[in-house]
């Protein structure tokens, strides 16, 4: 039992992470609740520290939108979060879609007939197109039909037919294409990548305790940035990488872990 | 063809209309209407709300009634309506409407005071009632039970009550809600002219240049009359002046000439300075002619109470309340006060001790010059200091607006009506200022003719036909008798084929004093008949404890679950009006009939049936036998002369008084119900409790048995069948012709008849007074003063609770258009409800500033008898002066009524609903 | 190595041009499914929203006004209503905006889409009468107080009763006697906040708010009533508009032969 726990710790904390803001945000709507009152596109903090999604604050400016401090500082706030965190942590840990995608995608595991390349680089594209689309509808495009949207906004302040966004996002992962919303086409994932590049929390890896299970590609939703498993020792600098630790805690012979960057590889392994 | 359901109304209403006014439509138009209403039966009818008495169309299918619309033949209305009228229909099918008898019982299924409702049989219901009736009566004696009767009684129904209760359990603890609403209006009649109810009707509005309200939100409560008071003044709008007197605006404001925001109470100082103006400075303006021939002047005591417990100290009550309630026995003279009493010897400070509380009623004539020197004392600038009501009006201009306000009345050839309700009636002086606005009519001689005369509009559907006209009040009979006079008792027993001395001679418990009894445990069975006295009577507090905690047991008959079901230990279920035949009396002597148009939902029966039921479980030997009352009073057995009527013991009641051989002689069916449902005569198709019929025409019996009290007696109301003719008939019905103007020998057979000219207030009560000075009465004889009226002198006093202190604020309440009284029927109306559906507090907006609070704020309305929660408006329909908040009491939730004060007018013991004092607080 | 290259580059190019067109295709489509939703002309903001234009590139759709509102008054648009999804909206039929004096909406506004500046007094305190969400219009045909019955709940029910709905009073010729009191809307002091709309007694309500831009007309700058002084602030200066065009295109041309 304890193993089990184990073996899914970050699994659950980043579950209980994703679920604990949905349900503050829930509280703030339904019952005041000042802890955290808004959605993941903005919200305030114990009625001080704003929080804004950078990536719907970059839509509205380049849509014309003349913002008001309260949004820009909060953008602010969360790009450099992320930025010095690292990677695409917020689709592991803070985007509720996650929890679908995952499921769809362990659900959808016998029968991944995608190469792990194709299509990754689409969802830059998208990013693209988010934005020329915001200038010329004058509206934030990928706010407009964001399946992340409508379910966090779902859950806090009413679903309406939004569960339909999602489900179809859950066919489409499960049937269509593995890892095919987050992994290829979610331009929010890939507006993180972008920023979290030079992030300092990485995954790092010993290939010297490898024993090429290769379970951590199996479990890896970007599994195409783990070429050098078993074979170069050192952090995976990938922007893509969500920091969401599953190819750690099913590592059987502690060849994963989390580091930050810079830091040597002996000082870790050598302890 | 596809027709929406409103379609079918519109079209309905275009063929009625038509009709009406004499229109022609098209055969195409009427071929539409008439596959409309394929299947669909038209049949006249009364709407069930207010006491402007609309005429409806009703129309029934399947047994349902699937659509009302307004009467286009009927005067009053004329196919118009106001939107309670506009959901008639909605009314009896809300969703849970009562339709099983209800009795608290326990787990074996037996009464239990303590036990929680679960449905019964009839029989089993009637049982319990009657055995619990008995265990009372027995002990306590005729005043040990009580019923609480309604203004919206059908005229049969509430005949049917006083006859069960005064003739058959020889009680007079019958007393209407109508105390709470007309009872001051009735004896202002009673003591000016003789006789209840107005001398004019409706049509004033068309004849008059003036329109003055004191304290009637008529374009609120009185809808359809005020659209015609709206036309009259757009008929000739330099002509018509519109006065809106009242304690804050409301929406008559809007169509007034003259606003005038007066303090409360002062209305009694306001008519007295009128009075002063025609007296003093526009003598020319007093029709002398009128007034030497056809009237006299009088006055009474002033140290009459306010119709509190007489006992402060009562032990029910806590220190704060007994604070209010000793002023029943001194009250120190204020400073307005020492001015207004300053005839009777007072000045401010001094203890006026109230010592004729018994015999308020009392009044004597007095000389014109005694009346000119009671009225000395209210000069312009005295009663404009006392009488502004909003603090932010300049004193000039108030003192303008009065001087105006006298204009209008004083000057000559303008006609004038004074249009009131329950601002002047609730009042704990409302008799009189009901008696001061006939002070001033009389004077000027503008009174009882058409465009002129002092108009008391009713609340109630049948206030007049039923609670007045009837006398289901707790010391009347029928056509303006009382219980207390002898020749009366033998009047009605004579009618009711009563053994002589049957009936009781002291006067009952008023509406109130019911509830004070109960407290005091002195009625221990009362039955509740179309009413909501739990959230309709002041201080409630006081009354849900005693009827929940104290040993009693309490009936109600009631449509819906109301705060008055859920106190009380049976609840029976009515059937509705339109489930049943009746009639309703509205504010201008007009009676209108309707016919049962669909059978009663569930196993809902109609009042009459379970009074009816109840009185089969009653014999003449139980009830007739003697009873000690007081002291000075035993009513004696007379079994023994029933017995020589051909009476027997185990008569039941039901043989007697509803069943009898007169009775049996009006057979069903009857040319008048050709067609027609008539569950009490034939049964209907449920056979509730295996009912089958009487067998006989009830409600025809009762109506014409009613009559024969009235007609010859200056009441004369028409044969049962003239009114399923007609759109109902102004009484008195002389020779098939209705009465306009009474009074006036132009319009007045009666009046005519006296010989005296012009006039004639032929009124018999209180016909032989004493006379003396403003002091008191001297000894001597009394004067007997054939068909003349009093002009009455009355001083202005305080209300017994004022502002101040830690409760800064005025009460008052009333209702909204949208909700008629406790809002059982129109909160179930989805529309309605909708529409308002809380009561809220309406405030001051720089009052709530002051405290801080915003619109829709939740506060606590506190007085020194109890609070409730309601949430503030300071914007819309009625803008308040600072110092006085309003909450209307339709709303069970906000039970206004624990807050109120009981104080009532010691003469007419009703209530004053509008003054109190409170403190406002965040909630 | 180069041959790799070389491939890469053709690969390279070729994923390139796909991608454009794959972009150019998804752009349109959803550019088209964006103006789409934008375009939901009849959706009530909350107050102080910014203008129809503006206002869907500020608001970032977080929903604070939502949480704000007491009365459970606003909604985000949920997928399949109207409207952008995510942007707060109020339905008066349901629940109506009952004018909170400290608009809580406006002052949560994180964005700037709700202005609170565009609902003060002089002195900047909050001044929710200056709303202009919607205006409320009336449907005579089915209005049963035109039909003479004594209905003006919209009329009580007003909070600027008086000022935005109106009692017009005239005669009843039909029956001679009664007057119709006909609620009429003041678009000057109407604030959209839909009582009337909600209280409205009929089946379908026949007062219903609309925004603005919707229901009310626009009179040309050219003219002003000369009655009213105040009307004057309607004049701006590039009212009237040089004329454009050359008198010699007409005098020279032809047209008055017969051919």
């Amino acid at each position: 039992m304890m193993s089990r726990l184990l073996r899914h710790r970050y699994l659950i904390a980043r579950r209980i992470l994703q679920a604990g803001i949905l349900v503050l945000l829930a509280g703030g709507n339904l019952y005041g609740w000042p802890v955290l009152v808004g959605d993941l596109s903005h919200s305030r903090l114990l009625g001080t520290v704003p929080f804004s999604d950078p990536f719907a604050v970059a839509q509205l400016l380049v849509a014309g939108g003349v913002l008001a401090g309260d949004v820009l500082l909060g953008a602010v706030l969360v790009l450099a979060f992320y930025a010095l965190v690292g990677g695409r942590t917020f689709c592991a840990w803070v985007c509720p879609l996650n929890a679908v995608t995952d499921l769809a995608n362990r659900l959808g595991t016998g029968r991944r007939g995608t190469h792990p390349r194709t299509g990754r680089a689409v969802r830059y594209w998208v990013l693209g197109l988010a934005l020329v689309v915001s200038a010329v509808a004058g509206t934030a495009a990928f706010e407009a039909v964001s399946p992340i949207g409508m379910l966090h906004r779902g859950v806090i302040f009413g679903m309406g037919a939004g569960w339909a966004a999602v489900a179809a996002v859950f066919l489409f992962d499960l049937a269509v294409m593995h890892n095919g919303f987050c992994g290829r086409l979610c331009p929010l994932g890939a507006f993180y990548a972008l920023i979290g590049r030079f992030g300092l929390l990485r995954v790092r890896h010993d290939h010297t305790v490898c024993t090429h299970c290769l379970e951590c590609l199996r479990v890896c939703p970007e599994n195409q940035i783990l070429q050098q498993v078993g074979r170069v020792s050192g952090t995976i600098n990938r922007g893509v990488c969500t920091n969401c630790g599953r190819c750690i805690e099913v590592c059987d012979d502690d060849a994963l872990g989390f580091r930050i960057r810079g830091r040597a590889l002996s000082e870790r392994t050598g302890g | 063809m596809t027709l929406t359901r409103r379609d079918f109304i519109k079209r309905a209403a275009a063929v009625s209309a038509a009709g009406a006014i004499g229109m022609n439509l098209s055969p195409a138009d009427l071929a539409q209407a008439s596959e409309a209403e394929k299947g669909w039966k038209w049949d006249k009818s009364v709407c069930r709300f207010c006491g402007t008495g609309c005429g409806l169309m009703i129309a029934t299918k399947n047994d349902r009634i699937v659509a009302v619309k307004g009467d286009p033949a009927a005067p009053v209305n004329r196919g118009l309506n106001c939107i309670k009228g506009y959901f008639n229909a909605k009314i009896m099918y809300g969703r849970d409407r009562l339709t099983k008898p209800l009795l608290r019982v326990n787990s074996r299924g037996e009464f239990d005071k303590k036990g929680k409702f679960q449905e019964v049989s009839w029989d089993k219901a009637f049982d319990v009632m009657a055995a619990q009736f008995k265990k009372h009566y027995q002990a306590l004696g005729p005043a040990g039970i009580g019923v609480f009767g309604s203004g919206q009684y059908t005229v049969q129904e509430g005949y049917a009550m006083v006859k069960l209760v005064k003739a058959g359990l020889r009680s007079n603890n019958i007393d209407p809600n109508a105390r709470h609403c007309m009872a001051s209006a009735v004896v202002g009649f009673i003591q000016a002219f003789g006789i209840d109810e107005p001398a004019g009707n409706y049509d004033d509005i068309e004849y008059t240049d003036s329109a003055v309200l004191w304290g009637a939100n008529m374009a609120e409560m009185h809808p359809i009359l005020w659209s015609r008071i709206t036309d009259r003044k757009l008929s000739n709008p330099d002509r018509v002046k519109i006065v809106n007197l009242t304690t804050y605006r409301n929406r008559c404001s809007n169509l007034a000439d003259l606003e005038i925001i007066f303090k409360p109470q002062t209305d009694l100082a306001i008519w007295n300075y009128i009075a002063r103006e025609i007296v003093f400075n526009h003598p020319e303006a007093i029709d002398r002619e009128f007034v030497d021939k056809y009237t006299v002047f009088a006055t009474g005591h002033v140290d009459v109470g306010y119709g509190m417990r007489d006992n402060p100290e009562h032990p029910a009550y806590s220190e704060a309340e007994r604070e209010t309630m000793r002023k029943q026995k001194t009250k120190t003279v204020s400073r307005a006060e020492g001015v207004t009493l300053a005839h009777l010897g007072y000045k401010e400070g001094d203890e006026l001790q109230m010592k004729h509380a018994a015999a308020a009623g009392k009044h004597w004539l007095i000389s014109f010059e005694e009346f000119k020197r009671g009225l000395e004392p209210y000069t312009l600038d005295f009663v404009a200091e006392l009488s502004r009501g909003d603090a932010d009006e300049p004193l000039e201009q108030h003192k303008a607006k009065l001087k105006q306000l006298a204009e209008i009345y004083i000057e000559k050839g303008r006609k004038v009506v004074s249009y009131w309700t329950m601002g002047m009636n609730q009042h704990t002086r409302g008799s009189w200022v009901n008696e001061q606005a006939y002070m001033v009519h009389l004077l000027l001689g503008k009174q009882a003719q058409p465009g002129n005369g002092a108009f008391s509009l009713t609340g109630q559907p049948s206030a007049c036909g039923t609670a007045r006209e009837v006398g289901t009040f707790a010391h009347r009979l029928p056509a303006d008798m009382v219980v207390a006079n002898p020749k009366h008792r033998e009047r009605a027993e004579k009618l009711w084929k009563l053994p002589a001395g049957t009936l009781n001679g002291k006067p009952g418990s008023h509406y109130t004093k019911l509830m004070r009894d109960i407290e005091d445990g002195k009625i221990k069975w009362a039955w509740v008949q179309v009413c909501n006295p739990w959230q309709n009577t002041a201080n409630a507090n006081h009354w849900i404890r005693a009827a929940r905690e104290m040993d009693n047991f309490i009936v109600c008959s009631d449509v819906y679950p109301t705060v008055s079901a859920k106190v009380a230990d049976l609840i029976l279920p009515s059937a509705m009006i339109f489930e049943k035949w009746g009639a309703y009396g509205n504010a201008e002597r007009r009676t209108q009939h309707w016919k049962q148009q669909v059978t009663p939902v569930g196993e809902a029966m109609p009042d009459i049936w379970q009074a009816m039921e109840f009185a089969k479980r009653l014999t003449l030997g139980e009830v007739w036998k003697e009873w000690k009352i007081s002291d000075s009073l035993t009513l004696p057995d007379v079994r023994a002369e029933a017995r020589s009527m051909g009476y027997k013991d185990d008569d039941t009641l039901f043989d007697v008084l509803f069943a009898n051989e007169e009775a049996r002689g009006y057979s069903w069916p009857d040319p008048v119900g050709a067609g027609s449902l008539n569950t009490l005569a034939e049964g209907d198709k449920r056979k509730v409790a295996g009912f089958e019929g009487y067998g006989f025409f009830v409600q025809k019996y009762l109506w014409e048995e009613y009559r024969k009290f009235g007609v010859g007696h200056m009441h004369d109301l028409a044969s049962f069948d003239a009114y399923h003719e007609a759109r109902g008939l102004k009484w008195p019905v002389i020779d098939g012709k209705e009465t306009a103007w009474r009074f006036n020998a132009e319009y007045d057979p009666y009046a005519a008849k006296a010989g005296t000219g012009k006039f004639a207030f032929y009124g018999p009560a209180l016909k032989a007074l004493p006379s003396g000075d403003l002091a008191g009465p001297r000894k001597g004889d009394k004067t007997p003063l054939p068909n003349k009226a009093k002009i009455f002198f009355r001083p202005y006093m305080d209300p017994p609770e004022t502002p101040g202190g830690d409760y800064p604020f005025w009460l008052v309440t009333g209702r909204v258009l949208e909700h008629w009284h406790t809002g059982t029927m129109t909160m179930r109306v989805p529309e309605l409800h909708r529409a308002v559906p809380e009561a809220r507090c309406f405030m001051n907006g720089a009052d709530a500033r002051g405290m801080g609070l915003n619109d829709g704020d939740p506060v606590w309305v506190e007085s020194r008898r109890g609070r409730i929660k309601a949430r503030v408006q300071i914007r819309g329909r009625n803008v308040m002066p600072k110092g006085m908040v309003f909450v209307p009491f339709f709303d069970e939730r906000v039970l206004i009524n624990k807050v109120c004060l009981d104080a009532t007018c010691p003469i007419s013991k009703e209530t004053d609903f509008k003054k109190c004092a409170v403190k406002v607080t965040r909630a | 190595m180069t041959g790799r290259e070389g491939m890469d580059r053709r690969s390279f190019l070729a994923g390139m041009l796909k991608g454009a067109a794959a972009s150019a295709v998804g752009g349109v489509v959803w550019g088209g499914l964006v103006a789409g939703m934008d375009r939901a002309p009849l959706v009530l903001r909350p107050p102080g929203a910014l203008a129809a234009d503006n206002f869907p590139a500020t608001c970032i759709r977080c929903g604070r006004c939502v949480a704000a509102c007491p009365y459970d008054t606003l909604e985000l648009a949920t997928p399949g209503r109207p409207g952008p999804v995510g942007m707060p909206a109020f339905t008066p039929r349901k629940t109506p905006c009952y004018l909170c004096q400290d608009i809580p909406c406006t002052a949560a506004c994180p964005s700037g889409a709700l202005d609170p500046s565009s609902v003060c007094d002089e002195t900047g305190a909050p001044d929710i009468t200056r709303a202009r969400m919607g205006v409320a219009v009336i449907d005579y045909t089915n209005c049963i107080a035109a039909w003479g019955l004594r209905c003006d709940v919209c009329y009580r029910v007003c909070p600027l009763v008086d000022k935005a709905i109106l009692l017009e009073m005239t005669r009843n010729e039909r029956t001679g006697r009664h007057a119709r009191l006909v609620p009429r809307i003041d678009p000057e002091h109407c604030t959209g906040c839909g009582l009337c709309e909600h209280a409205c007694v009929v089946e379908k309500a026949a007062v219903f708010v609309q925004p603005r831009e919707v229901a009310l007309g626009r009179v040309g700058d050219q003219y002003i009533r000369g009655w009213d002084r105040a009307d004057e602030r309607r004049l701006r200066q590039d009212a009237v508009q040089p004329p454009e065009g050359d008198p010699l295109d007409y005098l020279n041309g032809g047209g008055l032969d017969d051919e």
